[in-house]
């Protein structure tokens, strides 16, 4: 602190301008950091704008696939068209080709070089005819011959460590399961299979001259070798039709064939007794395939469309029949579907078509998500990676193209985060919010309708109960009240809005909701009586010249109504229990739940409204209170100098006045109701419903990414949908807020001219 | 008479007017109720009820003998419990009052809770030599003293136990609280101090040029220092073993009320008194320190029991450290707004955005910190600066200073809104005399402004202080947990753990009120936890009106110039 300007020491010579300098140059420090902290504050709103946006904008981000063709033709690819099995391991650089022949070859990618090669022992002029991996695990195949037998084989590969920048040495366990004879389903040459393999059971369907067989196999653990033995069971039926597919179902009650005509019939595990069809009369069926999790089918149609289909559970509870329905249709293909080709860990499949036309579709979704033409001549085989990050297509030359994939997210659209969407084992259409469960082959229902409409549910319950409580009491305060009173009431209710939610909700769910739920009838009679009888004190008040006596008590009515209205309360809640005698006869929830057939949560959207209605009053108390008390006494009293009673001068000249500001109250804490999230989170039981039920609870938008958002992973399609749901909120308040605050700026002009 | 008559009243627009005062009335029942309902839930707990001794006969039972303090009463219909399948008489109808009675001994019955119904209660009685025991596990024992072992001797019995006990219990309490030291502050230094070798290695390692062979000065160094720290970790340990045997000496045999005698070890006894016995003044002494042990121990038996001592500081540090940052930042922003920025469209697009981001929801800014803060600059700063503990992250999950950071961006515009009062409060006559004297314009904001808005300033911290400490939902995403092994700040450098995770006051409300194993036994300390949580505030924002009232009084005279 040498020499401060402004304190007068004396300055050698020159001191005085470097220290002008100096304190300039402060200045302009000061400046700058001013101005970049202001900014900041600007910027650190664009900032949770931008960073929202850009977690959720590659939800709505174009897929992308890149055809790559990798140039070789392999010395195993001759005969390509005769390919049998043809698969991509999880990293994308180990793939395996079973030919007719029964030899299977291992080879890298993208070269192409074999690895490994093993052969089944077939028996002369016997050849492979048909092979499928299992759902479950892609290295257990099922291999159906010419000779009317299926091999299972299982393969698995084993990466050991390399030096590095070399590629490592890959080993294949291969062994051919339970004997290596082979397992005879039929006399005739297999025409199809299908194949699962469960952890205790094991499950394989072939069509062989006309004919459907299923063996049903439980598997049994040796305790002493640990040896596992097969004890099976052959079903057979004759078709009387030309199959074309065979689909097993993920859960092992039935079997689906396809025939030419485009019928789908489905057969009774384990007896193989018909059940239902279903025709779909779209001419030729060209492919038919499960999809993953093995409840929907896809059926290729030769005009190049595409069907899903899945059995669904009738209305009736306790029936529990299924039959087959035709859920929905994707945009088609340029000619008939050659091949189907599902995802393992998504419901998503890919398409192509006989002119070279691929399709990548999401069934729940129920679109298509990108179209594009495959390089080169018409395709052999197809192979997902379970990652689906790339497709490998084998085309009938031998040649390789590799094609690569960018599609994170494709069972999130706008209808399907909006719209209703009809799940598999669902009965119909609907709108679902349920992103985990315990089973493996679930599959994630992302519908943010619920949540919406739990949020605007809470809201408007807890505005039903605000605004009338907040707006009453803001005029009185604003216009009647004794002004000593005011000064106290006015920060008393203002604490209210200071007063932490999670005490709210705390007392909401652990005190109100058993309150309520014990005293039901008492909440709809303190509705009733408590304002009519404040009413009928008012009047006798009046009536009884009491009014003329207590005339220093005007401006202070409500403190002498704090007494009468605990008074009525205590009366109100005395009568329910003879009052809800008297109507229902007998409790007035049990007669909900059993006459009125209402179910009644105890945490409900009453105990919501209230307590959050409790947490807005103070909010649009206080914006319209200042709205109110701004309003100009000129105005006022000019009109009660031309004989307007006060009840008049208020309602024709200060509300309309007013108004504005009691608009932007409401807006703000509209905005407040919507995003508050630890009553919702407390006070109701938080199940994503659809009703509007006064007795049921609901989830909100806040709520839901409090609950989900600590345990989903990052960038994955759950942790974008609650990015959605809180940029959602965020644009909402934004647009509230902004009109609010608009109005209130106008509202201000107003006053200032005034 | 005229203005007695109903519809001309009614006319009048009167009743409106009453049930707008109506409104207000509702509006103040509502926050004292409320006040009232935390702080008589949550103050009641503490005082040393009275044990009863009941005898109860109810239909269909073998009479028994129960000892235990009445935890609540109400009245349910007869018709309801029937439904229950409790057996009532059939001549009992309409409302029966039932008890729940606190039994204590989980370990003997199984259960901490009973209810009982009034009309079955046979006898009542308080004696005087009840004696109600608090543990450190399986909750409270309610019984009789009988005698008192040590070494598994016989020392004491009859009447004269309850003098020794308390000498005895002084003595375990001094046992426990060294115990206490050296488990969780001398040994978890240790482990801390070791885990960081470890690290400080690994990071030795990966520098290491490929094919040099582990060793050298450094590693020498680190041996060291090891070997020293295992020494301490003995010795501490080898303490240990000796301070549990000592504790142990010593047990305490008691009786139920049904005559059961159970023996428990004094080690695990934390306090014990007669409150049949006391007179007011012990009672109000023994309240005192309940509420005491309250706020300043940490929780036991699953958040359960004990105090909340960790949330507290939990809360306290993390708003401390939110008023830091967000104080300077509001405050420049502020200063922006009023004193340079050009009134304009884009002051108004600054205050609009400042209004925006009040009322964006709490838990947006905490998607915000979960996402931007903690995986996109935590995990950057893992990348760079704590590689070694990776895939263990340090910054890349939830913590202290993400916390605050999220709850400064949050409460800033309370501080911008808040300044900005203050400093339109000043009159310009105040700025033109300072510039006409010749100082720069930082000089007259520096030495002029601020001092005259520093109570606006203030009263903006203080709100936003009040706002953060009541906030929970975004902290759920940015690094609150339900039980701290540590806390953030302890004696091993760097002192202040802005990494590690927290207890928050309003969190430990949710936790344990929501998803606590025994809802009934927490319950009462859920609402002392509340109420401790509204006082906070409350405190906070009164003095923040207080400050503003003043501020208002101070400049009136210069407004009025």
């Amino acid at each position: 602190m040498n020499a401060h300007p402004l304190s007068g020491v004396s300055l050698k010579p020159g001191d005085s301008d470097r220290l002008r300098a100096r304190r300039q140059r402060r200045d302009r420090i000061a400046h700058r950091v001013i101005m970049l902290g202001g900014l900041s504050v600007v910027a650190a709103m664009l900032l949770i704008l931008g960073y929202l946006l850009w977690v959720v904008l590659p939800l709505a981000g174009a897929p992308e696939a890149q055809a790559e063709r990798l140039g070789v033709k392999p010395a195993w690819s001759e005969e390509a068209g005769e390919t049998r099995l043809f698969a991509v391991d999880e990293r994308g650089d180990l793939g395996l080709r079973l030919a007719r022949d029964g030899s299977f070859r291992f080879f890298r990618l993208p070269g192409g070089e074999v690895v490994a090669e093993e052969r089944l022992p077939l028996g002369p002029e016997e050849t492979v005819r048909r092979a499928r991996a299992a759902d479950a695990d892609p290295g257990r195949v099922a291999v159906a011959t010419s000779a009317g037998r299926v091999f299972l084989v299982s393969y698995d590969f084993d990466r050991q460590p390399a030096a590095p920048g070399a590629l490592p040495p890959v080993a294949v366990a291969f062994t051919v399961a339970y004997g290596g004879e082979g397992r005879f389903f039929s006399r005739r040459a297999i025409d199809d299979l299908d194949y699962d393999d469960a952890q205790d059971r094991l499950l394989i369907a072939v069509l062989a001259g006309g004919e459907l067989v299923v063996e049903q196999a439980e598997k049994r653990t040796d305790f002493l070798t640990g040896e596992v033995r097969l004890e099976s069971g052959l079903a057979r039926r004759n078709l009387g039709f030309t199959p074309r597919g065979v689909v097993l179902d993920g859960n092992h009650r039935w079997v689906t064939v396809g025939d030419a005509t485009g019928r789908l019939h489905r057969f009774v595990l384990p007896g193989l007794e018909p059940l239902d069809g279903l025709d779909l009369e779209r001419g030729e069926l060209t492919a038919l395939q499960g999809l993953a999790g093995g409840v929907s089918l896809l059926v290729g149609w030769a005009d190049g469309s595409i069907s899903q289909v899945f059995p669904v559970r009738d209305d009736d509870p306790a029936g529990g029949t299924y039959t087959l329905q035709h859920i929905r249709d994707f945009d088609a293909l340029d000619a008939p579907v050659t091949h189907l080709l599902p995802e393992s860990r998504r419901r998503g499949f890919a398409a192509v078509s006989e002119r070279g036309a691929l399709g990548l579709y999401h069934s729940t979704a129920g679109r298509q998500v990108l179209e594009t033409t495959l390089p080169g001549s018409a395709t052999a085989a197809l192979a997902f990676p379970p990652r689906a990050d790339q497709l490998l297509q084998l085309d009938v030359t031998g040649e390789l193209t590799r094609i690569r994939i960018d599609n994170p997210h494709p069972e999130v659209s706008f209808s399907t985060l909006w719209r209703a969407v009809w799940y598999e084992n669902y009965p119909a259409p609907g709108y679902t919010w349920q992103s985990t469960a315990a089973n493996d082959d679930f599959e994630p229902k992302f519908s943010l309708t619920p949540l919406a409409l739990g949020t605007f549910k809470a809201s408007l319950y807890a505005m039903l109960f605000a605004v009338p409580v907040a707006l009453l009491g803001a005029t009185y305060t604003a216009v009647f009240m004794a002004p000593a009173l005011r000064r106290k009431v006015k920060p008393a209710i203002e604490l209210m809005a200071a007063l932490p939610t999670v005490i709210l909700g705390f007392l909401a769910g652990l005190w109100l909701a058993p309150f309520i739920e014990e005293n039901l009838a008492g909440l709809f009679s303190l509705m009733l009586l408590v304002p009519a009888g404040l009413l009928a004190f008012a009047y006798l008040w009046h009536a009884s010249g009491l009014k003329q006596r207590f005339s220093g008590l005007r401006g202070w009515e409500p403190l002498l109504l704090i007494p009468v209205m605990i008074g009525l309360a205590v009366l109100a809640l005395w009568l329910a229990g003879p009052l809800q005698q008297a109507l229902v006869g007998g409790d007035l929830r049990e007669w909900l739940s059993q006459e009125a057939g209402i179910s009644y949560d105890q945490r409900n959207a009453i105990i919501v409204g209230i307590a959050m209605g409790f947490s807005i009053i103070p909010i649009i108390f206080s914006i319209a209170e200042d709205a109110l008390y701004a309003v100009p006494t000129t105005l006022s009293d000019g009109s009660l100098a031309l004989g307007a009673t006060r009840w008049q001068s208020l309602i024709r000249i200060v509300l309309p006045t007013a108004s504005p500001g009691i608009f932007s109250g409401l807006m703000i804490g509209l905005g407040r109701a919507v995003g508050e999230t630890m009553i919702v989170l407390m006070a109701t039981g938080n199940t994503p419903i659809m009703g509007w039920s006064a007795f049921e609870g609901m989830r909100t938008l806040a709520a839901n990414i409090a609950i989900e958002m600590p345990e989903s992973s990052v960038a994955s399609t759950h942790f974008r949908v609650l990015f959605l749901s809180a940029l959602v909120l965020f644009v909402f308040t934004f647009v509230v807020n902004t009109v609010a605050e608009v109005i209130r700026q106008r509202l201000r002009e107003r006053y200032a001219s005034l | 008479m005229r203005r007695s008559d109903p519809r001309q009243w009614f006319a009048s627009g009167a009743p409106w007017i009453w049930l707008q005062a109506a409104a207000v009335s509702l509006s103040l029942v509502m926050v004292l109720g409320l006040l009232l309902l935390v702080a008589t839930r949550g103050l009641a707990h503490f005082w040393p009820s009275p044990v009863e001794e009941w005898l109860v006969d109810a239909p269909g039972e073998a009479p028994r003998v129960l000892m235990g303090q009445v935890h609540r009463s109400e009245w349910v219909s007869a018709e309801r419990l029937r439904e229950a399948g409790i057996e009532l008489p059939d001549d009992v109808g309409g409302e029966v009052r039932r008890h729940l009675l606190k039994i204590g001994n989980r370990d003997v019955a199984g259960q901490d809770f009973t209810w009982i119904l009034d009309r079955n209660i046979r006898d009542r009685s308080r004696p005087l030599n009840a004696l109600v025991v608090e543990r450190t596990q399986w909750g409270r024992f309610i019984g009789r003293l009988v005698g008192i072992r040590e070494a598994g001797r016989l020392v004491s019995l009859g009447n004269e136990p309850w003098p020794e006990l308390q000498e005895r219990l002084d003595r375990v309490t001094d046992l426990r609280q060294r115990i206490d030291e050296i488990e969780r502050r001398e040994m978890t230094s240790v482990n801390y101090r070791l885990e960081r070798l470890r690290l400080e290695e690994i990071g030795l390692n990966r520098s290491r040029a490929p094919g040099e062979v582990a060793g050298g000065p450094a590693f020498d160094r680190l041996a060291e220092e090891r070997a020293v720290l295992q020494r301490r970790f003995d010795a501490l340990a080898g303490e240990l073993a000796v301070l549990f045997q000592e504790i142990r000496r010593d047990s305490l045999l008691l009786a139920t009320a049904a005559g059961d005698e159970v023996e428990v070890s004094l080690a695990v006894v934390l306090d014990a008194w007669r409150p049949n016995a006391m007179d007011r003044r012990q009672r109000f002494s023994h309240y005192g320190e309940q509420l005491w042990a309250f706020v300043s121990e940490p929780p036991r038996e699953a958040n359960t029991a004990g105090g909340i001592y960790p949330a507290l500081f939990g809360t306290v540090l993390m708003v401390i450290l939110m008023s830091v940052f967000v104080t300077p930042l509001g405050v420049i922003a502020a200063v922006y707004l009023r004193e340079y920025a050009t009134q304009g469209w884009f002051t108004r697009f600054v205050r609009i955005s400042v209004n925006n981001l009040a009322g964006v929801p709490s838990i947006v800014y905490g998607v915000f910190g979960l996402g931007f803060f903690i995986y996109v600059v935590g995990g950057g700063i893992d990348q760079l600066f704590f590689s070694e503990a990776l895939p263990a992250p340090t910054f890349g999950t939830g913590g202290l200073f993400w916390a605050s950071l999220t709850l400064a961006l949050l409460t800033l515009p309370v501080v911008i809104v808040s300044t900005e009062e203050g400093l339109t409060r000043i009159p310009r006559s105040v700025r033109e005399g300072s510039m006409a004297l010749g100082a720069t314009r930082w000089e007259t904001l520096w030495r002029t402004i601020l001092p005259m808005a520093s109570p606006g300033i203030m009263t903006g911290v203080i709100l936003a202080v009040a706002r953060a400490a009541g906030e929970v939902a975004p902290l759920m995403l940015v690094g609150v947990v339900k039980l701290a092994p540590s806390l953030p700040l302890d004696g091993d450098f760097p002192y202040l753990h802005l990494d590690r995770k927290f207890m928050h006051l309003g969190f430990h409300i949710y936790d344990v009120g929501f998803q606590s194993p025994n809802v009934e036994a927490a319950r009462p300390l859920v609402y002392a936890t509340a109420l401790l949580l509204v006082l906070i505030t409350l405190v906070l924002n009164l003095a923040a009106i207080a400050i503003r009232n003043r501020l208002r009084e101070r400049y009136r005279d210069l407004e009025a110039q």
